[in-house]
């Protein structure tokens, strides 16, 4: 199962989620709907209409930029972080 | 004992106001919504939950709702998209909120179409009847986007319904929102030549008159506006005194039909501020005749103030209580309809949304 590693200002959203999560998943639209399954409501948050990342949500699969096609393997590290963004 | 809430709305988060009865005493709490930009707050009346609209830079549309007076909050966009598909327009923010008196809770979006919940906002249906207006490729934003800013159902009857949309203008549903009709017929579009179009007309805020459906008044990029027909046909009320046919937002008095106030501002390109840079609220107590200038404790000098659409509420006290913000943070409340004014707070960040509640 992938690592995910979530951010505080998504889990401020869904209080009592915590921020590692062990998912299946082959793909990162299958990790995130994974996730959705644990927090419904969260795939809202990191995905439009589409389906595509949201502008502003980054996500790394063992380091590389990932988009929700890109291939995760059951050792991976996948990290979803806010980008730089507001004012 | 009865307490009053002042609900406002910040690109900073939602902040509230708790105040006494006498609307002398306050105290603030926020920000609230994880500081996402909250565009407009409401009370559902069957429950008295809180329910706030936004959108955030990184996660999106939603609306959040709150059972306890604003202490826990929960959100949901559950349903809120025009659909999947790469030319599909996703949903920028949410701008605005209502309840019908069936108890379906609305939503207005950006870009422009309406949204309504029969379960208090936790799901979402599109109403594509609005969407699929044979007007609809002719829609072209005003300055803050193609947004639905203000929902306006009828008190009684759950199959009508108007809204605004900038820079459309009103529609009006009375079906339930499967087909709609402009009502925009009188109202003036000087920013293209030759006559009014059907559609086209910058709607900045319209409300109704206490106890008459059929009253609507209505504050116009291009003028104030009375309809006694339900939009159906507009009087312009412009010449009546008020120093600029230009300004934002526009609230009616809940018992009294002949009662509204309004906020001038300078025409765009002067700067959007109060006239002269002296601060006012005009109120009219004769259905737009005459208008008096309020302006009692506000600054009347060096005032650069500017008051956005959704910024402005009442409560329902007697005297009924008027409330403010200002795009530079500043809260503004009067306890008498306008007659006097305080300064409540003067550092929030630019005020959004003003709403005022009555708790007993």
């Amino acid at each position: 199962m992938a690592t995910v590693l979530l951010p505080r200002s998504l889990l401020a959203l869904f209080p009592g989620v915590e921020r590692r999560h062990e998912v299946e998943g082959a793909t990162v639209d299958q990790v995130l709907s994974a996730l959705d399954a644990r927090a419904p409501g969260m795939r809202d948050r990191l995905v439009e209409e589409g389906p595509r990342l949201r502008p502003h949500i980054n996500v790394f699969v063992d380091g590389q930029p990932a988009d929700l096609t890109t291939q995760v393997e059951p050792a991976s590290t996948v990290h979803v972080i806010p980008a730089v963004s507001g004012g | 004992m009865t307490v009053v809430q002042l609900l406002v709305g910040t690109p900073k988060g939602a902040f509230i106001l708790d105040g006494d009865a006498g609307r002398r005493d306050w105290s603030m709490r926020g920000p609230l919504c994880e500081g996402w930009p909250i565009h407009d707050l409401i009370v559902e009346p069957s429950s008295g939950a809180i329910l706030a609209a936004g959108g955030s830079p990184w996660y999106g549309p939603a609306v959040w709702r709150s059972e306890d007076g604003g202490a826990t909050w929960s959100h949901s966009s559950e349903g809120l998209t025009y659909g999947e598909g790469e030319g599909v327009t996703p949903i920028a923010t949410i701008w605005s909120l209502a309840t019908g008196p069936d108890g379906t809770v609305y939503a207005g979006v950006e870009p422009a179409g309406l949204f309504r919940s029969a379960d208090g906002g936790r799901t979402w249906s599109h109403v594509e009847g609005l969407t699929n207006h044979p007007t609809r490729p002719t829609w072209g934003p005003g300055a803050g986007g193609l947004i639905l800013h203000t929902i306006v159902p009828h008190p009684t009857d759950p199959q009508r319904m108007w809204v605004g949309i900038s820079a459309v203008g009103v529609f009006e549903t009375r079906d339930g929102g499967t087909t709609w009709e402009p009502r925009n017929k009188g109202v003036r579009a000087d920013f293209v030549p030759g006559p009014a179009p059907e559609t086209g007309q910058c709607v900045h805020k319209f409300a109704m008159a206490a106890g008459e459906p059929e009253t609507l008044y209505q504050q116009n990029h291009c003028g104030q506006y009375r309809s006694t027909d339900g939009g159906a046909t507009w009087t312009d009320l412009s010449k009546n005194g008020v120093p600029s046919q230009f300004g934002f937002p526009l609230v009616a008095h809940p018992r009294d039909p002949k009662t509204f106030w309004v906020i001038p501002l300078t025409q765009p390109e002067e700067g959007r501020f109060m006239p002269e840079a002296s601060a006012a609220v005009w109120r009219t107590r004769d259905r737009g005749e005459t208008f008096d200038r309020g302006d009692d404790g506000l600054p009347q000098e060096d005032a650069y103030l500017s008051v956005l659409r959704e910024a402005m509420a009442r409560d329902t006290l007697d005297p009924v209580g008027v409330t403010f913000g200002t795009k530079t943070g500043q809260l503004w409340h009067s306890a008498d309809e306008g007659d006097s004014w305080q300064l409540l707070t003067g550092n929030l960040p630019e005020i959004w949304a003003v709403e005022a509640v009555v708790r007993d």
